[in-house]
C-alpha cells in the first residue's frame, strides 16, 4: 500500500502531461490527424480492443518465447565461456559485435529467408535479448569470492560440485538483471522484427493504422507496448523479490 | 619455517601482517605448492578470515555444505549437521539466511562447516579477526569448550597475541618479512583460561617481546 502511494507522484506527472497534450491539441497545436488527442487514443483503446487484443498475444509470444530462448541461451553460453578462458576469447568478440548488428535490416533479411511466421521475430527477439542477459550472467560468476572457491577446494569439493553449489546460485541474480534489461530491447526487437514483414502482431497494427490514418489506433498500440514492457520488468523485479530474496537483502552487521 | 602439531594439539601462528601466515595455511590445506621444502598434513580444512556463507542458504544448509561438497545428498547432509546447530548455540536459527544471523553466529557457522569437512586437521584463518571485542571474547570461551569436548589438531593463524595464548597449546611467533619463526611457547596451562590469569599474561609478554614489541 505504501508503495502505491508512493507511485502517486509519476502519476501526477502523466496526468498534467496529458492534460497538456490534450489542451494543445484541441486549441488547434497540432492536426489531430498527426497527433491525436489522448481522449481519441483512449477510445481507440477501447473501440478496438478486440483487435488490439488478438495483436497484442501474438507480440507477446515472441517477446516471452524470444526472452526465453535468450535466456537459456546466454546461460549455457556464460557457463560455457565460464568454464574455458580458450571459449571466451573465442566467444566473447562475437557476442559484443552481434550488438552491432542493425535489427532492422537484418530483421529484413530473416523475414526473407524464414517467412511470415513466428521463427524470424523469436530470433529478432533472441538476439537483442542474448547480450545484456550474457555480460550480467557472467559478471555474476566472475563476481564469485575466489576465497569460497578456495574452501570448496579444501571441503575436496569437484570443480563441477563447486560450481553447482556456489557459482551458479550467485550467478542467478545477474541472469534476472539481465533479463530485466533485456525487457525493454525486446518489444523493440518484436516491434522491427514485425515491422519487416508480418501479418499480425502490435507493430504490424500499427504500420497498417498508420497507413490508414488511424492515428489513435497507431498510438494506441505504442501504448499497450509500453505498458507491456513496463509490466514484463515490474514482473521480474517481483520474481527476483520472491525467488532470490538474499540478492535484496543486505548483510545486517558487516557494513563497510 | 618448520612446523609441527601433534593430533589433538592446536598451534597457535602469531605475526604481523605480510608475514605469510595466510601463506602457510594455504600450503597446509593444499591450495599451493611450496616452493621448496615439504607439508605433510592427514587432510586439513579451512576456515575463513570472512565467514564467506552463502548468503541464499539457511544457516543448516551453510554448515552442511562441506558434506554436499563431498556429494552427501541434501536430506542426509542436514540430518547430520542439525544435531551440531543445537550443540552450537544455534538451534531456532537453522532456517535463518546469514544475514539474519550475528557476527559471532556466522563465526560459529563457519566453524561448524568446517568442522563436518572431517578433515583431522581444521586450519583457522583468522577466524574472529572480523569480530568486535564483546564477541571475539565470547568466541574464545566458546571455540575453548568445543575443542574441549571435540578435540581435533588446529592450526590457528592470528595476529591476536592474546587469542593465541588463551587457545593455544603451542604458539609459533613469526617475524615480518620473510616470515620466520622466531619463537616457540609452550601454553601449559589449564583450560578454561582467562585473558587475565597471570600465567596467561606472562606468556603473552614474552609473545610480545618475541615480536620485537616493546611495553
Amino acid at each position: 500500500m505504501r508503495r502505491l502511494l508512493r507511485g502517486w507522484r509519476p502519476l501526477l506527472v502523466i496526468v498534467v502531461l496529458l492534460g497538456i497534450w490534450e489542451v494543445y491539441v484541441d486549441a488547434g497545436g497540432a492536426d489531430p490527424l498527426v497527433l491525436p488527442p489522448p481522449h481519441a487514443v483512449a477510445k481507440a483503446l477501447f473501440v478496438d480492443r478486440s483487435l488490439l487484443w488478438s495483436n497484442f498475444t501474438v507480440t507477446a509470444e515472441e517477446v516471452l518465447l524470444g526472452i526465453l530462448v535468450a535466456a537459456v541461451g546466454a546461460l549455457a553460453v556464460s557457463i560455457a565461456i565460464h568454464f574455458s578462458p580458450t571459449l571466451r576469447k573465442a566467444i566473447y568478440p562475437l557476442l559484443v559485435g552481434s550488438q552491432a548488428v542493425p535489427v532492422p535490416v537484418f530483421a529484413f533479411v530473416l523475414v526473407l529467408w524464414l517467412g511470415f511466421g513466428l521463427a524470424p521475430k523469436l530470433i529478432v527477439v533472441a538476439i537483442v535479448s542474448f547480450f545484456p542477459i550474457v555480460v550480467t550472467t557472467l559478471a555474476g560468476l566472475a563476481a564469485v569470492d575466489p576465497d569460497l572457491v578456495k574452501l570448496m577446494q579444501t571441503f575436496d569439493s569437484p570443480r563441477l560440485r563447486t560450481f553447482r553449489h556456489v557459482e551458479f546460485p550467485s550467478a542467478l541474480p545477474g541472469v534476472v538483471t539481465g533479463a530485466k534489461i533485456a525487457v525493454a530491447v525486446s518489444v523493440i526487437g518484436a516491434v522491427f522484427a514485425e515491422l519487416a514483414g508480418s501479418n499480425s502482431g502490435l507493430g504490424y497494427l500499427y504500420q497498417q493504422s498508420e497507413n490508414q490514418l488511424l492515428m489513435p489506433r497507431a498510438y494506441a498500440t505504442v501504448l499497450i507496448l509500453s505498458v507491456f514492457a513496463i509490466l514484463l520488468f515490474s514482473l521480474l523485479t517481483l520474481a527476483e523479490r520472491l525467488a532470490l530474496p538474499w540478492a535484496y537483502q543486505p548483510p545486517r552487521e558487516s557494513s563497510p | 619455517m618448520s612446523l609441527q602439531a601433534q593430533p589433538g594439539q592446536v598451534v597457535a601462528v602469531v605475526g604481523p601482517s605480510g608475514c605469510g601466515k595466510t601463506t602457510l595455511l594455504e600450503l597446509i590445506c593444499g591450495l599451493q605448492r611450496p616452493d621448496a621444502g615439504t607439508v605433510s598434513t592427514p587432510g586439513a580444512a579451512l576456515m575463513p578470515q570472512r565467514d564467506l556463507l552463502l548468503p541464499w542458504a539457511s544457516a543448516l544448509d551453510n554448515a552442511s555444505l562441506a558434506l554436499r561438497a563431498r556429494g552427501v545428498a541434501r536430506d542426509e547432509a542436514r540430518r547430520q549437521a542439525h544435531p551440531w546447530l543445537e550443540r552450537f548455540g544455534l538451534e531456532g536459527f537453522e532456517r535463518a539466511r546469514p544475514a539474519e544471523l550475528s557476527g559471532g553466529m556466522r563465526q560459529r557457522v563457519s566453524f561448524l562447516r568446517t568442522l563436518l569437512a572431517g578433515k583431522p586437521v581444521l586450519a583457522l584463518d583468522e577466524p574472529f579477526a572480523s569480530l568486535d571485542a564483546i564477541t571475539r571474547h565470547e568466541m574464545h570461551g566458546w571455540l575453548a569448550h568445543v575443542l574441549t569436548s571435540e578435540p581435533r589438531t588446529v592450526v590457528l593463524v592470528t595476529h591476536d597475541v592474546e587469542e593465541a595464548v588463551v587457545l593455544a597449546d603451542r604458539v609459533v611467533v613469526m617475524s615480518p618479512r620473510p616470515g620466520r619463526a622466531v619463537a616457540e611457547l609452550k601454553v601449559d596451562l589449564p583450560r578454561p583460561r582467562k585473558a587475565t590469569d597471570l600465567a596467561v599474561v606472562e606468556l603473552r609478554e614474552r609473545a610480545f617481546r618475541a615480536l620485537g614489541v616493546e611495553r
